[in-house]
């Protein structure tokens, strides 16, 4: 399996225009990405599949990852894919791509017309995340119900208020401690407070 | 109505058992309750594996799991139950037929268990049913389970015929039938059945007059 | 939804009727409650007579946001969410899931802890295949039979999870670095045990099923899945390798101490439900074969990494993708660190009952809606994998 810089360079020669970008992992991990911008994703990731130095013919793993804005950069979406080779029986090669956060710019071309394995994984990220994925036979979603309308696991998604407050076994402990020690919960304190103002 | 229990012993000994109408009929019922084939998640492993044959559940009644509801007795939701999914929970208890139990196993579905910080998990199935046994676990050990339907059968035991103690099933008033939920677009609507269950009261809102009575 | 067939295809007239009987499509949905889906798993399909014309499988029935809760917690923390995920085999859960951890953090795992990741995991492997064989009987109507057999199997396999990790089955038994606690010498002689008898019942079990006449009837030529699109799909595991994919995780990764022992790989030619059958029963045999060679060689050792900090672990930013043979198929875990290195910034797994279900509609079309249940139990699903 060659070095990432040298299937950069092979990348980039055989794309012309493709702007890719290398991002690195932990050091131990040694399992540095390509990053591709969208315009030119599917066809690098068509000649990686079709390159005979390549043969990456198993698309494993389909994640979307959230990344809220910070302070000087803006909020993006990345869509990552890891690529195997049976044929070969070659390592991953980790191919990236970004998408903004808005709801109506999240768009990615998608590479399930080049591997029928990522059909599920794109409407789970679409589902989970928002990411739409142009060229998808199918693009629902497969987790949540139909009528759902959030992305739910966006950094900012709230959950709705159904969590109600259920005793512990301290509770006991607790309310015991109030009586006979004369400690007020924060509720009578207050009413307490109230009543002597009056 | 008790029986006079020398009389009992004495008729005993005769080969005659005297026994009041309810209890035979009790007992009749509970040694056959057959459960409804309804596991969700991994507790559904540890029911099929107590109805196997180390922890043969069939010694106890539970002859055969039904695959349909309108032949079962007994539903043990086993495993965690979902917001998708509490729909068709609530519509397959609807469709079995009274005098009908349910039992929930394992810690998800007493309250959502390990997952109860879920957007997608109901916080205990018995937000929309009524829930007869909880069995406490994750997973509960079949042994557990086994004890379950035994403490069902003590329950289904102590059940009177008479009027002003009938259950629910033998009141020809009381409605079986639970409204199911439908899909919101945030979260189901309703969230919980308020006539079926309450939110315990939280500690912090004792006032201060109990306070003070204590 | 099914999308709707137009009026001019839902009518069609019989042959031989002198075109005066119309049939009718009908849209069936099997699940979520069904006495032969494997959990909570519903599939829309629309049947021409007994053919299936359309399939579409539906799920997120036990969608239960595990990836959700991994990124509030720390990193250690999400490992007894893993045993829940594959609910059947919650030692390779848990291995995949530290081994991914310590791909990040560049943690070694001394030796001893290896070959006892590897016993655990191989005696997992035989669990699994046991029951899936015998669940697939159970929907083909060998009613419980099988079944049985293979719990009494299993139940041995689970005795010792307890006597090691305390839980029959969620036993959160592996830690990064190693595992929890060690496998005593008794634990070892029970393993042993186990191993020997293990061929015994497989002939046993081989007798009642290999060439039994209504199993080869019902399963040959049913549910053939082709090579490329197999590769194509992402299919990976046993139903793979009996397509004819030559490819065995174990084997191409070399994860662990795997390098050292002396199995095969079996691979079926067709690729039907029959052959995913066999390939299950010859990887059993193949496990066995390991786990004699490990139970043999397993040295002395610690059974953890004595560097590794179990407070305040933290990782350096960065992600990474670690990958184990589970019995199921890949299993593997996609994790991204930040700056704070204290919880997964994101946690995903890469479940191979969920991608092995992509190619559900192309095996089942054509097919009799009474094979559909067949197909669905060969590909082996769990439902707790598929929706996380």
């Amino acid at each position: 399996m060659e070095a990432i810089e040298k299937i950069k360079e092979i990348a980039a020669q055989a794309v012309p225009g493709a702007k890719l970008e290398i991002i690195n992992s932990t050091p131990a991990a040694q399992q540095p990405a390509l990053l591709v911008d969208r315009e030119h994703i599917h066809v690098v990731a068509k000649f990686l599949k079709e390159d005979p130095r390549f043969q990456m013919d198993f698309c494993s793993c389909v994640t979307a990852v959230d990344y809220l804005p910070k302070a000087d950069k803006p909020g993006f979406i990345e869509v990552v894919y890891h690529l195997y080779s049976v044929a070969q029986k070659q390592g991953p090669i980790v191919l990236k791509v970004r998408a903004p956060r808005d709801l109506d710019q999240c768009r990615v071309p998608s590479l399930t017309p080049l591997w029928r394995g990522c059909e599920f994984q794109e409407r789970e990220a679409y589902d989970l995340y928002g990411v739409k994925f142009d060229g998808h036979p199918d693009l629902r979603r497969i987790l949540m119900w139909d009528e759902f309308t959030d992305h739910p696991m966006r950094k900012d998604y709230v959950p709705p208020a159904d969590y109600e407050w259920e005793p512990t076994p301290h509770d006991d402990t607790l309310q015991r401690a109030a009586q006979e020690q004369g400690i007020m919960p924060p509720t009578a304190r207050e009413e307490l407070e109230k009543a002597k103002k009056k | 109505m008790a029986v006079d229990e020398g009389l009992k012993s004495e008729l005993q000994k005769q080969g005659i058992f005297v026994l009041p109408f309810e209890q035979l009929y009790n007992w009749g019922r509970k040694s056959s309750i057959w459960p409804l084939q309804f596991g969700l998640a991994c507790c559904a492993i540890e029911m099929i594996a107590s109805a196997a044959s180390r922890y043969d559940l069939a010694r106890f009644g539970a002859e055969v799991f039904r695959a349909t509801p309108r032949q079962a007795d007994l539903m043990i939701v086993a495993g965690t139950v979902t917001k998708k999914m509490a729909p068709q929970v609530v519509r397959l208890y609807n469709q079995m037929p009274e005098p009908k139990y349910c039992i929930a196993m394992g810690a998800c579905a007493i309250s959502g268990g390990p997952f109860k910080d879920g957007y997608n998990v109901l916080k205990g199935i018995d937000r929309y049913i009524p829930v007869d046994v909880h069995i406490p676990g994750c997973p509960p050990r079949p042994e557990a389970l086994i004890h379950a339907i035994m403490t069902l059968q003590r329950k289904i035991a102590n059940q009177h015929l008479e009027k002003g103690q009938r259950p629910r099933w033998y009141d020809k008033d009381a409605d079986s039938e639970y409204p199911i939920p439908t899909y919101g677009e945030h979260d189901l609507q309703p969230p919980a059945n308020r006539e079926v269950w309450q939110p315990p009261r939280d500690y912090r809102d004792v006032t201060l007059e109990e306070v003070k009575k204590a | 939804m099914i999308q709707p067939l137009t009026e001019e295809k839902r009518y069609t007239l019989t042959p031989g009727s002198g075109g005066l009987i119309e049939t009718q499509t009908l849209e069936v949905s099997i699940g979520p409650q069904h006495p032969s889906t494997h959990g909570v798993f519903r599939m829309d399909c629309v049947l021409d007579g007994e053919t299936v014309v359309a399939l579409k499988p539906v799920m997120g029935y036990l969608h239960r946001n595990h990836e959700q809760l991994a990124e509030r917690m720390a990193w250690l923390g999400s490992m007894p969410y893993t045993d829940r995920l594959d609910y059947f085999n919650s030692m390779t859960n848990n291995w995949a899931y530290a081994l991914a951890v310590e791909k990040l953090a560049g943690i070694k795992v001394p030796d001893h802890a290896e070959y006892v990741r590897v016993i655990m995991a191989e005696l997992t492997r035989l669990l699994n295949h046991t029951c899936v064989i015998g669940f697939m009987l159970q929907d083909l109507g060998a009613w419980g039979t099988p079944l049985l057999y293979a719990f009494r199997e299993r139940e041995k396999i689970l005795d010792l999870f307890e006597a090691v990790s305390g839980s029959r089955m969620m036993c959160n038994y592996m830690r990064f670095g190693g595992v929890r606690v060690d496998m005593t010498d008794q634990d070892l002689a029970v393993a042993k045990d186990i191993t020997s008898r293990y061929p015994r019942f497989l002939d046993e079990f081989e007798k009642l099923l290999t060439n039994n006449e209504v199993l080869l009837g019902r399963t040959q030529r049913i549910g053939i899945l082709p090579k490329e699109l197999a590769i194509n799909g992402s299919i990976s595991g046993p139903m793979a390798r009996a397509s004819g994919v030559e490819y065995d995780v174990r084997k191409a990764d070399r994860y662990g101490v795997y390098g050292r022992f002396d199995f095969r790989v079996p691979v079926g030619d067709v690729g039907d439900v029959y052959d995913r059958y066999y390939v299950r029963v010859l990887e059993m045999r193949e496990s066995i074969k390991i786990l004699q060679q490990a139970l043999r060689d397993i040295p002395q050792g610690p059974h953890i990494a004595p560097e590794v900090k179990l407070r305040n672990f933290k990782i350096p930013p960065g992600d990474g993708y670690g990958r184990i043979e589970g019995p199921k198929g890949e299993l593997g875990f996609y994790l991204v660190s930040d700056e704070g290195g204290k919880q997964p910034y994101r946690y995903h797994v890469r479940p191979p009952s969920f991608i092995n279900l992509t190619t559900l509609e192309d095996m089942c079309l054509g097919q009799k809606v009474a094979d559909v249940v067949i197909i669905l139990g060969s590909i082996d699903i769990v439902l707790g994998e598929v929706d996380r």
